[in-house]
């Protein structure tokens, strides 16, 4: 395995996994993968299907618990992550298989993204006494910036579930953006769009990336896309961390070029 | 200790007719994913026109005949009325809509042959049996017979019938068995079918035991912490949850029930089922699915 | 023409958040109230009180209880009449037991009780997920009856169980007479339902609804996922219990445990069903429906010759059509009566447009 080395003129380090090891009743998702993640930077996981991305990303916020390893988040060393944790914590998500609230409009989706921000209680909520209102005002507001980013305010009262593909995997950047997380962790976003939309979508990503600071790690097949917007790459084969570095380092990583291209292992 | 024994061996066997009803469940929970309530519907429709048959001088077997069509045309009319229209549509629904089915053939069963209790006799006894210094109900035994033989049949169905593999492949997935072919309706009335055949031969040990009338129909009610505690998709599990759900109601009925004035077979299988859940959440042989996101 | 929206905006979020954002839904709801509180007390009689308008309110309610628990945080519940028991016989307890205590507060202190119950056998949920939840509301529903008649003090040791209201007096009113029991419930009813549609908009009716549709990813953006859960079995009992208190004082007077048997809690299940889940005034509904329903079949039957359709038969009948109706509204209109409304108010909007 030639590991190639992050260049140390990095920032400072905002997630970092130590030889995390994952099995499901003896098949093995993960072996032994550490890598960081530098303060707001685009990084970009690739590998084949199969490669362990998407668990990896389930590591990270704690839907899945390794059996080796440790997570460090913000400098908080962890054995595994819970996702009610990580939340808190202001690591953000969205997944593969779109996972909206589809009965809901596209503003209550992006409201409960803000769930973490209220600190009225639901009985003054209920009641609509005290600080509630005003709240409710403020959610609002701040909700509304995320929709207008996106621009996304003509679907604003629409049920979730009755909206097109990449609308829906819009309103979900929106949902996890509204949370105002440090870390977004995004699962393939561009998958099943066409040229234009794909175009979109990554304007989206570095605009977040450049506006709002926010660290990126994506999932993308998408050779050229993840190229041209991530500062760095980590490339996944069988659970194994092939490469790990800036792109043009890892496009000419002879094992990566093998993984691709499937002439041996 | 033989009291012991004797309390013990007489709620293994009471719990083979509760394994009965499960099985009915299980089959069609794993061909279609639907947690049928009318199960116990089922029992008491099928016991009821039988009995109503027999009386009217209908012979013992052309009365079976005759009940088994009328299942299998019952299993028609629900695949193309209920199951067609609802296919691909939440468990909870499904479910619900079996409540609504259970209204149906309840309210059918007793506009068809009144309300009335009638008797059915099977010619076996209820009588106790020796065995091995042991006494033991030779009806209880019966059951217990009869149970094996329908498990053995049905395993031979589905392990070395055409019919048994297509069921298998749909209870595994059921796009890919319609994308190579299976047709769904056909495996969906089959299966009714074959859920109304055990509810045919529950409803007759049960109704023998019980006499035949509406509270058959709860049965349904008898089989669902047997069902939670072997899991959903396992006629092995329904098998041994009736044995379990069976032994620990008599036992506990002699043993816990005079502290509280008895009557507390009704809820005890629930509590000992929800127990179990707490431990298990997915049965005694269910698997429990690795969520995937 | 008169139902139209222009020129309404709202101009504040506040404005925006209001259920009826068009004038006339609000002075619709305004004079049906107004009427409901004002009118019907003067011209209803006692039958239509006792018979129609009581249990059309108390089912009412009960079904938003479940619909709390099921239509908004989808955890299917079989054992509604349970918490109606609980609630019922613990408000009767309360209000005897202690001096001068008065009615509304038993009504709450029964509430709670059937909430911390609910909260009990909601505890698994933490563990199972959909259909295997109806083992522990069943266990519920076979259980908390059965203690109710095992233990006589709960009935303060009547000998078949039986609990009689207590004198229905509110600041010294006397409120007995069918118009009063009337006015009383409607009052309990329209402001649990006021509170109820507050929950469901705000923070906690929209992470019940983020757990209904998809529970990982509701943990996933930080919702906890035990307290969303319990909250609704919590406060899915106490308006159930709040639901049996008036069932039993309100309605019938007199109540045993058996009158919240499973049946109770099937047919508050269909009031979900036919009315629409996750919908508030799909209660009220679908509470209509289950009431006025069996009166019109009978009357139906009424006209036939007589002794062509006896009552078990009716019964029987009534039961194939309501089986009927369940598996049609799942297939046709899964959202209920209360989606229908919707539609019936979009063309209304439109009208004389077709769209």
């Amino acid at each position: 395995m030639t590991e190639v080395v992050a260049p140390t003129t990095r920032a400072e380090t905002l997630l970092q996994l130590d030889g995390i090891s994952l099995s499901f009743g003896g098949v093995k998702a993960i072996t032994d993968i550490s890598f960081a993640v530098a303060r707001g930077e685009i990084c970009a996981l690739i590998g084949p299907n199969g490669a362990g991305k998407s668990s990896l990303l389930n590591v990270i916020n704690g839907v899945y618990r390794p059996q080796v390893g440790s997570v460090t988040f913000d400098g908080e060393v962890r054995r595994h992550m819970r996702p009610h944790h990580a939340a808190q914590r202001g690591i953000a998500r969205t997944f593969q298989n779109i996972a909206l609230f589809k009965g809901m409009t596209v503003l209550d989706n992006v409201l409960t993204g803000r769930n973490l921000k209220r600190r009225s209680t639901w009985v003054e909520q209920a009641l609509r006494i005290g600080r509630a209102e005003r709240e409710d005002d403020e959610q609002r507001s701040r909700a509304e910036d995320v929709i207008e980013f996106l621009h996304i305010q003509p679907w604003r009262e629409t049920v979730v579930g009755k909206l097109p593909y990449g609308l829906q995997k819009r309103v979900e950047l929106a949902r996890a953006l509204a949370a105002e997380p440090t870390l977004l962790l995004l699962d393939e976003p561009m998958a099943g769009m066409n040229a234009a939309e794909k175009r979109d979508m990554s304007r989206f990503i570095v605009d977040i990336n450049r506006e709002y600071g926010t660290t990126v790690v994506l999932i993308e097949h998408d050779i050229g896309v993840v190229m041209g917007i991530s500062d760095h790459v980590v490339v996944l084969d069988y659970g194994r961390k092939i490469a790990d570095g800036p792109p043009e380092e890892v496009r000419r990583n002879a094992e990566v070029i093998a993984a691709y291209l499937g002439t041996r292992h | 200790m033989d009291f012991f024994f004797e309390v013990l061996i007489g709620g293994l066997l009471s719990g083979v007719m509760y394994s009965l009803v499960a099985i009915g469940f299980v089959l069609i929970y794993k061909a279609s994913g639907v947690f049928n309530f009318a199960q116990g519907a089922l029992v008491l429709f099928a016991a009821l026109t039988f009995v109503s048959l027999v009386e009217r001088g209908v012979a013992f077997w052309l009365a079976f005949g005759i009940t088994m069509a009328a299942m299998l045309l019952l299993a028609l009319g629900v695949e193309r009325l209920v199951l067609r229209p609802l296919a691909n549509r939440s468990h909870i629904t499904l479910f619900m809509a079996t409540l609504g089915l259970a209204y149906i053939i309840e309210g059918a069963a007793q506009a068809l042959w009144g309300a009335q209790v009638h008797g059915l006799e099977l010619g076996i006894e209820d009588v106790p049996l020796e065995v091995g210094g042991l006494f033991v109900s030779q009806f209880d035994l019966f059951a217990a017979g009869t149970a094996a033989t329908l498990v053995l049949v049905l395993s031979l169905l589905f392990n070395k019938t055409r019919i048994g593999l297509s069921l298998r492949a749909v209870a595994d997935d059921t796009l890919a068995a319609q994308a190579v072919g299976i047709r769904l309706p056909r495996v969906w009335t089959a299966v009714w079918a074959v859920a109304g055949l055990v509810a045919l031969i529950t409803g007759l040990l049960w109704g023998a035991r019980l006499g035949v009338q509406f509270s058959l129909s709860l049965v349904v009610l008898k089989a669902l912490p047997v069902l939670i505690i072997g899991g959903f998709s396992s006629v092995g599990g329904a098998i041994a949850g009736g044995l379990i759900v069976g032994a620990s109601e008599k036992l506990a009925e002699i043993y816990v029930g005079p502290l509280v004035d008895g009557g507390i077979e009704n809820w005890f299988p629930y509590i000992l089922a929800t127990l179990f859940l707490l431990v298990r959440p997915a049965g005694l042989f269910g698997e429990r699915a690795i969520e995937r996101v | 023409m008169l139902y139209t929206e222009a020129g309404q905006f709202s101009t504040t979020y506040r404005a925006d958040r209001r259920v009826f954002r068009l004038r006339q839904d609000r002075i619709a709801l305004g004079t049906l109230l107004a009427f409901a509180v004002a009118v019907v007390p003067l011209i209803g009689n006692d039958y239509w009180f006792s018979a129609i308008l009581i249990p059309f309110l108390v089912l009412s309610l009960a079904g938003l209880g479940l619909n709390l628990l099921t239509g908004y945080a989808g955890q299917l519940s079989l054992g509604s009449a349970a918490f109606m028991a609980a609630g019922a016989f613990a408000a009767y307890n309360f209000n005897l037991r202690i001096e001068g205590l008065p009615l509304l507060v038993s009504f709450g202190l029964g509430g709670l009780v059937a909430a911390l119950l609910s909260i009990v056998f909601g505890l698994p949920s933490l563990r199972i997920k959909g259909f295997y939840l109806i083992v522990s509301t069943l266990a519920a529903q076979f259980l908390i009856p059965w203690v109710l008649v095992k233990f006589g003090w709960f009935s303060n040791f009547n000998a078949s169980g039986v609990i009689t209201a207590p004198p229905l007096e509110i600041a010294g009113y006397d409120l007995s007479s069918p118009g009063g029991r009337y006015l009383l419930t409607l009052a309990v009813v329209i402001a649990l339902a006021w509170l109820a549609s507050n929950i469901v908009r705000s923070e906690l009716g929209r992470n019940w609804m983020a757990v209904r549709d998809m529970d990982t990813a509701a943990a996933v953006i930080g919702i906890s996922l035990p307290k969303a859960k319990l909250l609704a079995f919590g406060i899915s009992g106490f308006y159930l219990g709040i639901a049996g208190s008036l069932w039993a004082f309100t309605y019938l007077g007199t109540v045993e445990p058996h009158g919240f048997d499973l049946a109770r809690s099937f047919q508050v299940l269909f009031i979900i069903i036919i009315g629409g889940m996750g919908s508030i005034l799909g209660n009220f509904l679908g509470a209509a429906f289950i009431v006025l329903f069996p009166l019109l079949l009978s009357n139906l039957a009424a006209l036939l010759p007589v002794g062509l359709i006896d009552a078990g038969q009716l019964e029987n009948i009534q039961k194939m059509v309501f089986g009927a109706l369940i598996i049609a509204f799942l297939i046709r209109e899964p959202d209920g009566l209360a989606r229908l409304w919707q539609q019936f108010r979009a063309r209304a909007r439109r009208w004389p447009l077709r769209y």
